[in-house]
């Protein structure tokens, strides 16, 4: 059977997720139900549109000069990529041969023997972990906190780059005790390059309501400068680098 | 040597007329940082705030003032002065700063027009003398002109001729005055006359040594112009200031007697760092004291004026002059052309604002310093203002001593003009293909009748064998009708003194232009890859269409249709190739629209892409706004597709980008912007417009235009106060693609 991918769309110039101009798949799928989702619409495991892995290469091919130019590559992202990861292992492999550098935007709540040889084939991870509260993770996300941290372990053996996302969301991931406690668990980790803070926005609040979906969070702030630059203090320590985006 | 070339390295330019050579012989390329440049003097900022009080009033008033009885020339006016305490470069227009001169040799009724828009009336026996004793410009035009070409000039399928205005484009090499003093071209000139004295004189060579004799006269002027300031500029220049003030005499002589749509500086920032690297060496000058020199000399090119009509700035809004000056690129021996000046001209938009003019243009290689690059996309980021070309494909056609007239046009300096062609609208033709060349809008019979499209779908194979068709007959009626225009030009208004600043032979192009590639490129992928129904009216004229399914939109780097759009370039400069044109020149054809798009659209009824009639076209080679689905580098992938051999006069692209979308700080922003253009000239990008702005600020300045006076935006191929614009332009540049993801 044809290896192929399910994929919600393509943007050719993602500039905020990894380094440099990157050509970014949104694959289809999630098993997580985050509160704070901007993009419901790739939750559905059976919508998107099929890609053979070398359909998609021939895309992400015409962007190769811009990719070298700016330092980029591919990112991953979803929906869940390693939901799918042996297409997503099929497609990285050509980018390897053809020096194209490759991140996966992953809540690392997927993990199996494909995933291992994937991350081979990787060159950054970027790890969101949406809270470190236990049972916070399971109110936003609806799954559980244990298997995105023993990814994290995983990426720390294998002394896998990785840069950590966390979205800032009044009311709901501003428990601050819970991010000094996430602070000192990544101080462990030399792996971890840097922490990218993401403030909270409502710009995919449209696409709830166009799916029926109930959005929770229609009367949520977006996080003020001083909430951001408080996580930001606190995720600091220890030399941390942290970047905001406000 | 002569004692003012003291220190310069000699070279053949000595001996002859030749920039180039001066300059590759002296000129000290930078690769460093922007670390070394200084903010304004005193006397300049005190002088940049009467001036930007005088262009409040000039923005309330719509003019500050015209001139109603003197057409203008090189010496119509004597020296005019705004500060002369803190003025450092000199010289106005007219007599004083802003006002508008007049020039009734490219056509009265155009002059009267304009004055009468603004409250002016023009002198009566001026008047008289322009329409009973010396005929213009625009009335041998209409004398010549066919039946057809007033019918395809009416319903504008051909438009913004200049057919009624000074032609422009044509950019004299202002930097000859300030290397060898007017009187070592003068001498050239009468020389070359001398080598035309035949036994069998032709009228070609007839025409030309009446042409030398007018050029040696302007000279002539010019140097009793620059008298009337203090300045003998019969000698060349001996330092920094002299220099600037020469060239900026010989440039400020052609805008005194031309009013030509866009009337170009050309490539002065690295000539002229040449004479300041000299006295900075020698301790004759500080670094405050060249940056005062360039910022008063821009402060010079944001007064430059025109008078023109309303229907003028519906064509080319906000007030335009193209001052435009091309910075940096690199040499053919390997060099890098930029220099510690490429940095300070654009550092004026620091020390003075943002400003549209002069049109600063970045000649982008991949090859250029790493260092010039960050700078760039940083005052980019900052100020919207600059736009960039591709020096890697323009090197390879014109060398490295190339200027850029108007927008994209690329012309070797002193060496090369243009002979200006507007566009033609491929839309309208695409419709006339349809229609049996009657136009879609009045039922009129425009094109010569053939048998229009009966079927009720559209077939693809019928519809490009009649569009075909039209564009043979347009491009003959194209070409046919520029012949007319330019050669009324040159007999009615003859650009002396920018000729007389070029070499006795020269390169002439006929540029012709596209407006609409991006709605006929759509529109014949829908008839192919979709299903497209005709909507006919009672006389069966189709005047709507309705799309069955989705078709692949140019602007998401697909092949499918992005190959039409290529195709059509080719399809379209082959057959202009073919049509014999005045005076030898040779056909080019761009894709740029300027702020036309809107009037274009105007014109043009509903098209098989969906867009409605009456909507505006995509700017320049730009896709149609919202069909870019795929990202910014999708869209800028599809435009770099389009070959630049079949449109050797420039391919027009704009990027509007919210900030955040570049990156999440400045740094990310600066590399990633370094990367995006690395890579779009890198796949042979031409041309693009870089602004970085949010909608929000658009929007708010829109509604108080008083907070936002130095807000400028990067439109087809210029920039312009976003203020100026009319309420439809601004609404279209709002609605306009923005990359925000």
């Amino acid at each position: 059977m044809a290896n192929l991918g399910r994929i919600h769309s393509l943007e050719s110039f993602g500039t905020v997720d990894g380094p440099g101009i990157r050509f970014v798949v949104f694959m289809q799928g999630c098993p997580l139900r985050c509160q704070f989702c901007h993009n419901p619409d790739t939750w559905e495991v059976n919508k998107g549109n099929e890609y053979t892995p070398d359909d998609l290469m021939e895309e992400i091919l015409k962007y190769k000069s811009y990719m070298d130019y700016s330092g980029g590559g591919v990112t991953f992202t979803g929906g869940e990529p390693l939901l799918q990861v042996e297409f997503i292992l099929e497609v990285s492999k050509r980018c390897r041969s053809r020096g194209i550098s490759v991140t996966i935007d992953t809540s690392g709540f997927v993990f199996n023997d494909t995933v291992e040889e994937l991350l081979n084939y990787t060159d950054l991870v970027l790890l969101d972990i949406k809270n470190y509260d236990p049972i916070v993770y399971k109110t936003i996300t609806g799954v559980s906190l244990s298997p995105t941290l023993k990814f994290l372990e995983f990426l720390k053996k294998n002394n896998k780059a990785t840069w950590i996302r966390y979205v800032v969301v009044p009311q709901l991931t501003d428990n601050l005790d819970s991010v000094r406690k996430l602070s000192e668990h990544l101080d462990e980790y030399s792996n971890v390059e840097r922490i990218e803070l993401l403030a909270f926005h409502k710009m995919g609040e449209y696409k709830w309501q166009e799916l029926g979906l109930d959005y929770k969070l229609t009367d949520t702030k977006e996080p003020s400068r001083e909430l951001m630059e408080k996580v930001t203090e606190i995720l600091s320590t220890k030399g941390k680098i942290v970047k905001s985006n406000i | 040597m002569r004692q003012e070339w003291q220190g310069f390295e000699g070279g053949s330019w000595v001996v002859d007329v030749n920039v180039r050579s001066f300059i590759q012989r002296n000129y000290t390329p930078y690769e460093g940082d922007d670390k070394f440049l200084v903010g304004p003097t005193k006397r300049t900022l005190k002088l940049w705030g009467k001036i930007q009080e005088l262009m409040k009033e000039e923005n309330e008033k719509g003019i500050i003032d015209a001139e109603t009885l003197k057409p203008s020339t090189i010496t119509t006016f004597g020296p005019g002065y705004l500060d002369k305490d803190n003025e450092v470069i000199v010289g106005f227009q007219t007599d004083k700063p802003l006002k508008r001169g007049i020039m009734p040799n490219g056509g009265i009724r155009v002059v009267k027009k304009a004055l009468e828009s603004y409250g002016y009336t023009l002198d009566k026996t001026t008047e008289e003398i322009y329409t009973q004793n010396r005929k213009t410009h625009n009335d041998g035009v209409f004398d010549a002109y066919t039946d057809d070409m007033r019918k395809a000039r009416h319903t504008g399928i051909i438009t913004g001729l200049p057919d009624s205005y000074g032609r422009g484009r044509i950019i004299g090499d202002y930097r000859r005055v300030a290397l060898y003093g007017v009187d070592f071209l003068i001498e050239e000139k009468k020389h070359e006359k001398k080598l035309l004295e035949n036994p069998n004189l032709g009228s070609p060579d007839i025409r030309l040594r009446e042409e030398l004799s007018e050029q040696i006269k302007a000279l002539k002027q010019l140097k009793e112009m620059a008298a009337s300031y203090g300045f003998d500029i019969s000698i060349p220049a001996k330092d920094s200031f002299e220099a600037t003030q020469w060239t900026y005499f010989a440039y400020l002589g052609a805008i005194k007697e031309q009013d030509g749509a866009a009337m170009s500086l050309g490539r002065v920032s690295t000539f002229l760092d040449i004479y300041y690297e000299r006295d900075l060496n020698n301790g004759a000058i500080t670094e405050e004291e060249v940056q005062e020199i360039i910022d008063q000399f821009v402060l010079k090119l944001r007064m430059v004026r025109f008078l023109r009509t309303p229907d003028y700035n519906d064509l080319f809004s906000g007030d335009p002059t193209w001052v435009t000056e091309a910075i940096g690129g690199m040499g053919i021996d390997g060099r890098t052309l930029v220099t510690k000046s490429s940095y300070r001209i654009l550092h004026t938009l620091y020390n003075l604002g943002p400003a549209p003019e002069p049109n600063l243009t970045v000649l982008w290689s991949v090859f250029l310093p790493e260092t010039f690059k960050k700078f760039c996309a940083k005052v980019s980021i900052d100020t919207s203002s600059i736009q960039y070309e591709s020096d890697d494909i323009m090197r390879d056609y014109w060398g490295d001593d190339y200027g850029i007239a108007c927008c994209v046009s690329a012309m070797r300096l002193g060496k090369q003009l243009q002979f200006f062609g507007a566009r033609a609208n491929l839309a309208k033709a695409m419709l006339y293909a349809i229609n049996g060349g009657k136009d879609e809008k009045s039922g009129e019979q425009i094109a010569p009748m053939f048998a229009p499209i009966t079927s009720e779908y559209l077939d693809y194979d019928e519809v490009i064998s009649k569009f075909d068709q039209t564009l043979d007959w347009l491009s003959e009626l194209y070409i046919n009708t520029l012949n007319v225009i330019h050669y009324m030009h040159d007999k009615y208004n003859y650009e002396r003194l920018q000729m007389a600043l070029h070499d006795v032979d020269i390169l002439r192009t006929e540029a012709c232009g596209i407006a609409g590639l991006s709605v006929v490129a759509d529109s014949l992928s829908a008839i192919k890859y979709a299903k497209v129904k005709t909507v006919r009216n009672e006389d069966g004229l189709v005047i709507d269409y309705e799309i069955e399914g989705d078709y692949p939109a140019y602007g998401n780097n697909d092949d499918r249709v992005d190959n039409i759009a290529v195709e059509l370039v080719e399809r379209f400069m082959n057959k202009l190739r073919k049509v014999k044109t005045y005076r030898n020149a040779k056909q080019t054809l761009s894709v740029l629209t300027i702020t036309s798009n809107v009037v274009y659209g105007k014109k043009t009824g509903s098209t098989p892409d969906g867009r409605k009639a009456g909507e505006p076209f995509a700017p320049g080679a730009n896709p149609m706004h919202g069909r870019d689905k795929k990202g910014a580098v999708a869209s800028m992938a599809s435009v770099a597709k389009l070959p630049y051999k079949h449109a050797e006069d420039g391919i027009s692209y704009t990027f509007s980008i919210v900030p955040k979308a570049l990156g999440k700080d400045e740094d990310d922003r600066v590399k990633n912007l370094v990367g995006l253009m690395d890579g779009y000239f890198h796949s042979k990008g031409h041309h693009i417009n870089v602004n970085v702005f949010d909608r929000e600020t658009l929007i708010d300045a829109m509604n108080h235009p008083e907070k936002y006076p130095q807000l400028t935006i990067r439109v087809s191929g210029y920039a312009v106060n976003f203020v100026k614009l009319s309420k439809e332009q601004q609404l279209d540049v709002i609605h306009r693609t923005f990359h925000e993801r």
